[in-house]
């Protein structure tokens, strides 16, 4: 084999294995899409957080505009403190903005949803937001579900 | 009774000179690595000899792992009504586990074989003592080399083939059995993580390569310098591959994704 065409070739190689690479952390993994790495923090307690997890997205009208950064439980009033990184670029949610714990689909994920409220005032990185709903435990539905029937 | 007691104990010391020879002669090919890279035309007389010509094997061999993962996930998620997720599971399974693993496989029976006889032969047909004769050191000039080239390959064999076995999840998937191709990116997008999947799958393949491309060149410069003796190191460079890239697998993944 000649010894240009073989430096070529190694030169092809390496360009195709560096675009699948590419095409790997691209295309496959998320790294294109939306990432927060600056953003500003908003905390939420809740009763019970569910299976929610690092990293769950926050959603507002079903719209990625964040996601969780930390959970923690919280011993001065017994609940579950959630840190929300939202995308610097959202920065204008009214201060009486609720959260609620959802799961996309039947047996999907669980993440936060964002319902803006009417206030004039904007929350600011560091603030709590105070209407909460928590997650939906299934065995607790049927259990109200039976005891109601129960009662009949 | 006692002889067998001295043949146990035979067959150990054996055993352990062997692997102490084989960490000794790893240390040297580490040393070595000044040597390759000032010495670059013979690394990439390899590369082409190791990587580009393994690279129809993988790129085929992906393409059709990746398509049947399309078929067989397919056939289960539909059952629940979660065939979108087709795309994440194709693509987690092929960048975690059957990349590395499938190419390190394939990558034993195409390089590896063929180092370990190439080495091999050198030394029955007293290449390698020609070598020593003139001066030149045979590890440097002709295993680190190709041992080298091994390591560089192997990780990106592996890359190759999980792209091509995502497209080849996304031919069947999108293509053949109608998913929605937005759903198909997306979901994968999602869910696939930069660091904590595809980063750790390349580490794997790294591992992969190195312990491959040493058990190659170690069995054909340990190989007994007769045509049956060269067979017999080849095989053994294949078996040995496969059992130390399935055990070593399971021990990274438990490393790697075990909380």
């Amino acid at each position: 084999m000649h010894k240009k065409s073989v430096e070529i070739w190694v030169g092809l190689f390496m360009v195709v294995a560096i675009a699948a690479l590419f095409f790997l952390s691209m295309q496959v993994s998320s790294l294109n899409k939306f990432s927060v790495d600056s953003g500003y923090t908003i905390e939420a307690s809740f009763e019970n957080v569910g299976g929610l997890k690092v990293r769950s997205p926050v959603s507002v009208s079903g719209v990625k505009v964040g996601r969780v950064e930390a959970i923690s439980y919280d011993m001065e009033n017994f609940e579950a403190r959630v840190t929300l990184l939202i995308d610097n670029k959202y920065d204008a949610f009214p201060e009486d903005t609720s959260a609620s714990i959802f799961t996309s689909g039947l047996l999907g994920e669980q993440y936060i949803s964002l319902e803006p409220g009417g206030s004039d005032e904007v929350l600011k990185s560091g603030d709590q937001i105070k209407l909460v709903q928590s997650a939906v435990i299934l065995e607790q539905l049927i259990g109200q579900f039976l005891f109601s029937k129960a009662d009949e | 009774m006692l002889s067998k007691v001295q043949q146990l104990g035979r067959s150990t010391i054996s055993v352990l000179e062997r692997l102490g020879r084989g960490f000794l002669f790893f240390i040297q090919l580490i040393a070595a690595l000044p040597n390759v890279v000032t010495r670059a035309p013979l690394l990439v007389q390899q590369l082409y000899s190791i990587g580009v010509l393994s690279f129809l094997i993988i790129f085929v061999s992906g393409l059709f792992v990746g398509m049947v993962l399309g078929l067989q996930g397919y056939y289960t998620l539909i059952d629940f009504g979660a065939e979108e997720s087709l795309g994440v599971m194709v693509s987690l399974s092929l960048v975690r586990e059957l990349g590395p693993v499938v190419t390190a496989l394939l990558f034993a029976g195409r390089a590896g074989s063929a180092l370990t006889a190439e080495i091999g032969l050198m030394k029955a047909t007293e290449q390698l003592s020609g070598m020593e004769m003139m001066a030149v050191d045979p590890i440097k000039r002709i295993v680190a080399p190709r041992f080298w080239a091994g390591v560089i390959s192997m990780p990106l064999l592996a890359a190759i083939f999980s792209a091509i076995g995502v497209v080849g999840g996304y031919i069947v998937g999108v293509g053949l059995l109608g998913i929605d191709a937005g759903a198909f990116w997306s979901q994968m997008q999602s869910k696939v993580d930069l660091t904590e999947d595809i980063l750790n799958g390349v580490i794997k393949s790294i591992v992969f390569g190195v312990v491959v491309s040493w058990i190659a060149v170690y069995e054909g410069y340990d190989a007994i310098p007769t045509s049956e003796g060269v067979s017999r190191a080849t095989t053994r460079t294949v078996v040995h591959s496969a059992l130390a890239v399935l055990a070593l697998d399971f021990m990274l993944t438990a490393l790697m994704f075990g909380e």
